[in-house]
């Protein structure tokens, strides 16, 4: 007989955590209770139901049906599940949805409100990025995160900035589209 | 902006939903806002219309293309989109006869049925092996053309003209005498009506007529997939659908025995039910995150009852990946022949200058983003609607049938884009979660949708064989190389899937150790088959993935024994060879010139240059790579790659190949390695199976020789070639002869 705690061998065999911070708010108080709280995605409130440790990844793709922000890894690794929170990106899927609560939060859905994400996505189009494309909305969520703190970064803040995994290599087409944009600021 | 209503009018309410990844405009036009789920209630796929008997596949033009009245075509390709642009390329080879403008084409996957079956036998349809566009372009070239015909007589009788005054220009029929035009919009309806001309009876555009084959057409779905409104497996969601996640046995034929805490975990937030599966347990729960937590917290006495001795594999206890390296290096035998020319044994026995050494390969996950999910839908019918990820519809069907224990025909196959493949997607025994999903929908009685974490997905993902090839060659007075015997001890991928025949070799498990063009005149290569406990898979450019590597290297680790430099001992040994010479040189004047090194760099650092080839799938490559070291470990700066395949249909998206097959050569020969300890992955997630970050990206220079021979594949084939060429450069900055990937595991010193 083998017995296996899948929690336990999860924590044997996966060791790294997480190396951006979490917005910890106001997770103590939500922490288990199944109370309805208030979230503000793409400047539209919702009243969730999800409790309080629920990743915001699940609030948003399983009960609000956004499923535009993607599920890779669940460790905060690939950040397929790259969202906004207050314009920062943010890996929602290791984010407490209790953290969030107050904050604006904006997903790939409403991308193209965003001044600077729609010109993120014009440049994504220009370039023919995506392959498969299923990391690309984390990309486009990360670029537009850069570009909104410098709007002219050079190519070490983009390589510091762009650290979403993708299998499919298109790194270089993403790199060269966001040089673009910095070029148009530039000359803008 | 989204609000609730958007949402809900995203929900399936239809009875017989079709998902469909749609483009922006249709969206639009369909009411359903960006983000909603996008899942049409769907015309017929197939056919209710023009039944002919007895029609081939591939010929049947109302199976496959609708035309709608605002001039959008609506093509069911036979191939699924993965990333490697076939849906384009579809719509470029069909747009391109039936003259209409690639742009104007929506492209979903086909269902299962006998009219996608157009590769002919043995594929019938898959989607794999780089065959997508060879295989079909003439198929669908005359499709394309078989509908413009049906159009140009629907407008001869609409018209009431001779059909051979009419011409097409693009989206519409022409009747230059009275200047009157009709849209294909207009025409669609009497047209489809029509019966299939014969297809013996159109005439296909010349080469130099080609307004979009061979143009670099922009990809259909890049919109969709920057504004997250591309709709994969994972994304679908069906009405009164409940969630599953599951736990899995942790070694290949375990089984679930007493839970111990069932009943607490029954208890826990969003519980649906418990249940035992085959090799695993899984928790039902109203949301999938509820399902996840519940099913981790189980704990399960998982039974062994040791090897079956049938088919099903089992992972020992005792299992390591070490000790598994160890025995296929030492695995006794001569194998069973490959190849062979001359007389390499004899050769070899008599030459006084022969070089011998041992290479390795790895296990490789595919470890593509979108984890692997079902949806399945028993139907009051007596049906069942099925979505799930896959490279085989019609095999697909096959199983499903036989695992739901219903007919094929009332399987309905739903193949929505592939987050990634790269060979992850075929039928894989102990490695779909499609078994698992139509246990639960059938036990509690609605849809269900089973998604794998990635530590699950780790766990069963069958991988890219281990290899320990034995390499003996010798070499004449002036160093060239006069025999080589080459023994692969390996179980390739076909043999592990669909069985191992006794008698004979499986192709894939020696393919770029033969094949080979160079003029060594006495060769040997062998296999020596032994079984794996692990599952085995197709990868990226399968066999050729690791044997260019083992190749490739040995080749310049007899150059350097013969003293001869190895760009120069490749021109010598394909002299004669007009297409691979002329495709070697073509990447070296990419490169600027052949500089091997080492050099000094503008950045300070200490550079080399290495260099390798490969023929797989119908195309050749040529790759040059130049590395240095940081810390011990190599940077691969940059990478020119030339590929020769033949003919062409999007150069953008050969580009776009390139780049992502040397992305994915790259990371195997840096980073990449599965290892197992104890009959168990040490690795489950990203974080210790280490991808190819943004930051470890090399530039990529992409040369197109368009030889005009026979058409090759171009999804695979920019691979194998890039790990040879980085470990050659390695080899040589540093001394250290590579002889194993990756290069994470070794130190080095420059």
């Amino acid at each position: 007989m083998i017995v296996q705690d899948a929690k336990g061998s999860r924590h044997a065999t996966t060791t790294s955590r997480p190396d951006f911070q979490i917005i910890a708010k106001t997770l103590d108080q939500a922490k288990h209770e199944e109370l309805a709280m208030e979230l503000t995605i793409n400047d539209t409130s919702y009243e969730v139901q999800s409790d309080g440790e629920t990743p915001l990844l699940w609030v948003i793709r399983d009960e609000l049906g956004l499923t535009g922000t993607k599920f890779g890894c669940g460790l905060a690794q690939c950040g397929a599940c790259s969202v906004l929170v207050d314009g920062v990106v943010t890996r929602s899927c290791v984010t407490p949805l209790a953290s969030v609560v107050g904050g604006r939060i904006t997903t790939i859905e409403a991308i193209e409100e965003d001044e600077i994400g729609k010109r993120v996505v014009e440049a994504w189009v220009d370039h023919q990025v995506p392959q498969c494309g299923y990391c690309q909305s984390g990309q486009v969520m990360a670029a537009t995160s850069l570009l909104k703190e410098n709007a002219n970064p050079n190519d070490d803040e983009i390589a510091a900035a762009m650290t979403n995994l993708c299998r499919c290599g298109t790194y270089n087409a993403i790199s060269a589209a966001i040089r673009d944009l910095a070029g148009e600021t530039k000359e803008g | 902006m989204l609000d609730t209503k958007n949402l809900e009018r995203g929900d399936l309410a239809s009875p017989t939903p079709t998902n469909i990844s749609r483009r922006g405009f249709l969206l639009a036009t369909a009411g359903v806002t960006a983000g909603a789920l996008v899942l049409s209630v769907g015309l017929p796929a197939a056919p209710a219309r023009a039944q002919q008997a007895g029609m081939a596949p591939g010929t049947r033009v109302p199976a496959f293309l609708e035309i709608r009245p605002d001039n959008t075509i609506r093509f069911l390709s036979p191939f699924n989109e993965g990333g490697q642009g076939i849906f384009t390329a579809m719509a470029q080879i069909v747009g391109e006869e039936l003259d209409a403008d690639p742009a104007a084409f929506l492209v979903e996957n086909a269902p299962a049925g006998e009219d996608y079956k157009v590769m002919g036998a043995p594929f019938g349809r898959v989607t794999g092996g780089s065959m997508s566009v060879r295989s079909s372009f003439d198929v669908m070239r005359r499709l394309g053309a078989l509908a413009r015909q049906m159009l140009l007589q629907a407008a001869a009788s609409r018209l009431e003209v001779p059909l051979g005054e009419l011409a097409t220009e693009p989206g519409q029929v022409v009747h230059a005498a009275s200047g009157r035009k009709v849209s294909y919009g207009d025409l669609s309806e009497t047209a489809m009506d029509l019966p299939v001309p014969d297809p013996d009876s159109v005439t296909l555009k010349k080469q130099e007529d080609f307004s979009w084959i061979g143009k670099p057409v922009a990809r259909l779905d890049v919109r969709d997939k920057s504004t997250g409104r591309a709709v994969y497996a994972i994304d679908v969601k069906v009405d009164g659908m409940l969630h599953a996640a599951v736990q899995h046995a942790p070694r290949l034929g375990l089984t679930a025995g007493h839970i111990r805490n069932e009943d607490t975990v029954r208890g826990m937030t969003g519980v649906h039910s418990v249940h035992t599966l085959d090799g695993a347990v899984a928790v039902v729960a109203e949301r999938w995150w509820n399902a996840k937590r519940a099913v981790e917290a189980l704990q399960v006495e998982w039974s062994d009852p040791g090897a079956q001795g049938t088919d099903k594999r089992y992972m020992p206890a005792d299992f390591s990946t070490a000790a598994f390296r160890e025995r296929l290096a030492n695995e006794p035998g001569e194998g069973k022949v490959a190849e062979e020319e001359g007389d390499a044994a004899s050769v070899l026995q008599k030459a006084e200058n022969v070089v011998e050494a041992t290479y390795f390969s790895q296990f490789l996950h595919h470890a593509q983003l979108e984890p692997p999910s079902t949806v399945a839908r028993f139907n009051d019918d007596g049906t069942l609607d099925i979505w799930l990820p896959n490279q085989a519809p019609e095999q697909f069907q096959a199983n499903i049938a036989k695992v739901a224990g219903i007919e094929a025909a009332k399987v309905n196959v739903h193949s929505p884009i592939l987050g990634g493949f790269f060979g992850r997607h075929f039928l894989y025994p102990e490695a779909n979660p499609y078994p698992q999903a139509i246990k639960l929908a059938r036990d509690v009685g609605r849809p269900v949708k089973v998604i794998w974490s990635r530590e699950e997905e780790f766990l069963r993902d069958p991988m890219r064989p281990m290899a320990a090839v034995r390499m003996r060659a010798s070499l004449d007075e002036q160093g060239m190389p006069q025999a080589l015997d080459i023994v692969s001890a390996c179980e390739g991928p076909t043999e592990a899937v669909f069985g191992h025949n006794p008698d004979k070799v499986d192709p894939t498990a020696v393919e770029g150790l033969t094949g080979k063009a160079y003029a060594i005149p006495n060769r040997r290569i062998s296999q020596i088959y032994v079984k794996n406990h692990t599952t085995i898979a197709y990868w990226r450019s399968v066999g050729n993935s690791m044997n260019d590597f083992l190749y490739e290297a040995f080749l310049d680790e007899l150059a350097d024994k013969g003293n001869i430099d190895p760009l120069e001992l490749r021109m010598r040994l394909l002299k004669g060879n007009q297409r691979l010479s002329t495709l070697l040189q073509h990447v070296v004047d990419l490169s600027g010139g052949w500089k091997r090194g080492p050099f000094d760099a503008e950045d300070g650092t200490k550079r080399a240059r290495g260099i390798a080839m490969a023929s797989p799938f119908g195309s050749h490559t040529a790759a040059i790579a130049e590395v240095s070291i940081r810390e011990g470990q190599v940077v691969v700066h940059d990478i020119w790659e030339s590929i020769d395949p033949g003919s062409i249909v999007n150069p953008a998206i050969i580009g776009a190949q390139i780049n992502s097959a040397a992305a994915l050569g790259t990371s195997q020969a840096l980073l990449e390695d599965t290892v197992y300890e104890k009959g168990e992955p040490q690795a489950r997630n990203y974080d210790l199976y280490p991808i190819l970050r943004p930051d470890q990206m090399p530039r990529v220079h992409v040369g197109i020789v368009e030889s005009g021979e026979k058409m090759g594949g171009i999804g695979e084939p920019g691979l194998p070639a890039v790990p040879p060429a980085i470990t050659n450069a390695v080899s040589h900055l540093t001394g250290k002869r590579v002889r194993s990937m990756p290069l994470s595991k070794l130190t080095f010193d420059a």
